[in-house]
Parts: structure tokens; sequence; C-alpha cells
């Protein structure tokens, strides 16, 4: 065995598993070490202050995942009208979708929580934070999602279409036989990918007051004055729900990869 | 089988960019078996196929079979009927890739042709095991053969008893090997009954299979007849020159 070998990944093809893996464990091996003796030398005693909070944290972290939750299944479904709709014979109605998908799209989410709550629900008289962020979250996580699903859609060949139509199967049979399966296969791993995005979004609810997990250790933070403790409890509980997903993205890639 | 069209036309495009591929074509043939359409490249003959299988509206004219006229101009429902009772082989297999060779053959006639699932199975395993797939029935389009694809997608267009079978160039995309095989294959459906229209570049094969041919050029039928007189005997200076062309090596 060349020590090279451990090192550098030799042209044209893959380190064995074993030694990628090994790389990953030393990094996050040191990573944790280093963090926690960080953590530990620099701040001794002080985790007892932030400790009392833990009921904030852990409400802020259920929160966080019940607003991500709610915001993944209102957005899918917002997502499929709207990559429907983009697509539609119906003029106005595809103008509808153009128009919703580019100007959220085009809007930094901080803006569009200021606006869409200080303007649009204020001014509809919809008084409920929480209902008011999971929507914005929604209609924000559905614009990028309606482009994903277009994607899915339209990356099924004519000929994929031509036999369907030649076998003779109804619109709703060609989506349901034909679409549906494949875009998925396509759409499953960017989707995945788009919750974890959803989680890390939902971050910035924080900003119209919404008690999720951002907020709790703001909350924390001008209680106790320790920021380390306050914002590294943060960062681990985000990253506690998004690494699982984006391993669950890189499996699936692998799993529904098939040759067409 | 009785195949007669009458002034058929299409062009695609607008403006400028229009190109007319089908100009007032007419035909009227009857052949027992085999329909072989040939001609050039661009000479309009896979659309007149792709017309008469109801994939193309055409800008006019009229298409009968056996006496029938058929609704190539109505409605997509009304045409979804029409070409529900036909089957058309595609140069490129078209199956669907995420499905096994079985459910390739399977769907369409539990989905279209209202089989329950028994009849269904029954009739696919039969069709698979007449077109040597049996054994391949659990593996996916991507794990077979170009020549296996191509005797999958004729056995989907066999299960549901079509009426009359279209192939579309059904081996302009295998190599040699698997060319003789589905031609075998071909040759051997001819004598099952079920009226074939069949558009190719494989002179010889047509030839040995086809009882009639109508030969195309420029959007019209240029010359028509039996197979044999058709070969031996070509009457249009076209032909001749095609066939010499294409007959030389």
């Amino acid at each position: 065995m060349n020590l090279l070998s451990l090192l550098i990944e030799p042209a044209g093809r893959k380190a064995p598993v074993w030694i990628r893996v090994m790389w990953m464990l030393l990094l996050a091996t040191l990573l944790c070490f280093g963090v926690m003796s960080w953590a530990a030398g620099f701040s001794r005693g002080s985790w007892e202050s932030v400790w009392k909070y833990r009921d904030v944290f852990w409400k802020g972290w259920l929160l966080t995942i019940i607003i991500s939750l709610l915001s993944l299944c209102l957005s899918t479904l917002i997502g499929i009208v709207a990559a429907l709709a983009r697509r539609s014979r119906i003029l106005p109605l595809r103008s509808v979708a153009l128009l919703y998908i580019d100007v959220v799209r085009g809007m930094p989410l901080l803006v569009l929580i200021l606006f869409l709550y200080y303007v649009v629900a204020n001014g509809m008289g919809l008084q409920d934070r929480l209902v008011a962020g999971i929507l914005i979250l929604s209609l924000f996580g559905g614009a990028y999602l309606a482009e994903m699903i277009r994607a899915g859609i339209e990356s099924i060949s004519a000929s994929q279409l031509e036999s369907a139509r030649a076998i003779g199967f109804t619109p709703w049979q060609t989506y349901r036989i034909v679409i549906v399966p494949q875009a998925l296969r396509q759409i499953l791993p960017p989707l995945t990918g788009q919750f974890a995005s959803l989680i890390k979004d939902s971050s910035l609810l924080s900003i119209i007051a919404i008690g999720e997990f951002t907020l709790a250790a703001q909350q924390v933070n001008s209680g106790t004055y320790r920021t380390l403790e306050s914002y590294l409890p943060l960062a681990l509980g985000y990253l506690a729900l998004t690494l699982p997903i984006s391993l669950l993205s890189k499996f699936l890639e692998q799993r529904l990869r098939y040759e067409s | 089988m009785n195949l007669t069209v009458h002034g058929l036309s299409k062009s695609f495009g607008s403006g400028v960019e229009r190109r007319t591929v089908l100009d007032d074509l007419c035909l009227s043939v009857e052949f027992p078996h085999v329909l072989a359409l040939l001609g050039s490249s661009g000479s309009g003959k896979s659309t007149l196929l792709r017309v008469i299988a109801g994939l193309e509206r055409p800008d006019a004219g009229s298409l009968l079979l056996n006496g029938d006229v058929a609704p190539l101009c109505e409605k997509e429902t009304v045409l979804r009927d029409y070409r529900r009772k036909l089957g058309v082989v595609f140069q490129a297999f078209n199956l669907f890739p995420h499905m096994t060779a079985f459910a390739n053959v399977m769907v369409p006639l539990t989905e279209v042709h209202g089989l329950d699932e028994q009849k269904a199975t029954r009739r696919t395993l039969e069709v698979m095991e007449r077109l040597g797939m049996a054994e391949h029935g659990l593996k996916f389009p991507a794990q077979l053969s170009g020549g296996q694809r191509q005797r999958i997608a004729i056995a989907r267009a066999l299960a549901s008893k079509a009426r009359f079978l279209l192939f579309d160039e059904p081996t302009s995309s295998l190599d040699p090997e698997m060319t003789a095989e589905v031609l075998m294959l071909i040759a051997e459906l001819k004598d099952a009954g079920t009226p074939m229209l069949l558009v190719t570049h494989e002179m010889g094969f047509a030839r040995k299979i086809a009882d009639q041919v109508a030969f195309l050029a420029e959007g019209r039928v240029v010359e028509q007849g039996p197979a044999g007189e058709f070969f031996n005997n070509p009457q249009s200076l076209v032909v001749q020159r095609f066939l010499a062309k294409v007959l030389a090596y």
C-alpha cells in the first residue's frame, strides 16, 4: 500500500470507500474535539446558565420541525399546482403561474417575509404569526418546487409521450403511468435537498417573532449573554436535521438512477 | 386489407419555414399481409405512417381502412379510441424505462383494453413466450439488447390484438445481427394474419416480405404495385434511380 494513495485519488477512478470514509471520520473527530475543547476551555462553568434554558431550545427545535414539515406539504401542493399551471394551455393561468414563480424567486426570503407579513397578512387581518409564517414559507418553497417539478416533467422525452399516445393512454393515465414515476426519480434528490433548504430558511421567520429554533437561541443569548453557548447548540441543532436529509438525498440519487 | 388514402396533406411550420411533407397524397391498395412504404429520407413515408397511426393530424384528406373512415381529424377522445385499435412499433422502441419488460406489455392491456389482471397476465405470458422473451420478463429495458427491446415493443403491439400493425423503421437503430433477428420475427408475424404497414430502408427485406409496395417522393406516391414487379421492373425514373443506387452494393 502506497502512502500517497491514502492522500490522493488515482486519476480516472475512485479511491476505495474505506479511505474516503476514514478521511470523513478523521475530520469529524477533529472538528468535534476542537469545538468541545474550545467550548470547555473558554467558558468553564458557563454552560449551566444556558442549560436552564434547555426547554426553550427544545421547544424552538420542535417548532422548527413542525413549521418545516407543514411548509413542505403545503409547498409541494403549491409547487404541483404552479408547475401544472405553468404548462397549461390556458394563457391567463400560465401568466399567473409565471408571475408568481418569477416574483417569488427574484426576492430574498427576508424581504418576502417582511412584505407578506407586515403588508399583506396584516392588511388581510391575519393575526396568527405561526400560520402566516408557514404560509409565507410555503409560498416561497412552492415557487422553487414548481420549477423543479416542471423540469422533472419536461425531462420526459417526447418519444415516451408519443408511445403513450400510440398505446391510447388518456392524459391522466399518461401522467400516472409514464410521467410521474419517471419525473419523480429525477426530482426526488433535489426535492429532499429543497426540504433541507426549507428547514434552514425557516430560521428567517424569527424576524416576525415566531418562536422557532433561531429565535429561541437569540432569546437564550439575550438572557445569559453567553454567545457561544447559545449559538453552538443552534448550529448543531440545524445540522442534526439537515445532515441526515442530505445523506438521504445522496442515497436516493444512487438508488433511483437507471439508464434510459 | 384495403387501404385508401385520398388527398392527404400535411405541412409543418409556418411562413418561410413551412415545409410540405405530404402533398395531396393519394393511394389505394389492397394487400393480404404486408404493405411496404419505401422512399428516400424526407419523402414523407414516416409522416404518412404517423398520420395513419393517428399520431399526427393531417391538414386535409381522408383515410379508409377496409372501407371504414378513420377519424383522423376528429377530437382527441375519438382519435384515442382509433389509436387503441392499432399497434405501432417505433424506430427507437419507446419502451417505458421504469417498468419491466413484462409490465411494458401488460399495463396497456389492463389500463387501456380493460382486461382483468388474470387475463392480462395470461395474454402477456403467451405473447412473450411466442416471441421468445419469456425468460426476460423481469428485466428492465436497459438490461435488454436492442433486438430484445424491439421484440418487447412488438409484443406490446401484438398483445392488444391490434387489427393493423404499423412499423416505423423498426430496425434502423439496430446492428446487422439484431436487424436480422427482428426482421425474422416480423416475417414470422406475417403468417399470423394481422396486416402490417412497414416503413423500412431494408430493400431486400421489403422485396421478400411485402405483398405491395408504395414508393413516396416529395410527399406523393410515385409508384405502387406488387413487390415483385416494383423491384424487377420499376416504371418511373425516380424509382429506377433509387433502386440502382441502393442496390448497387
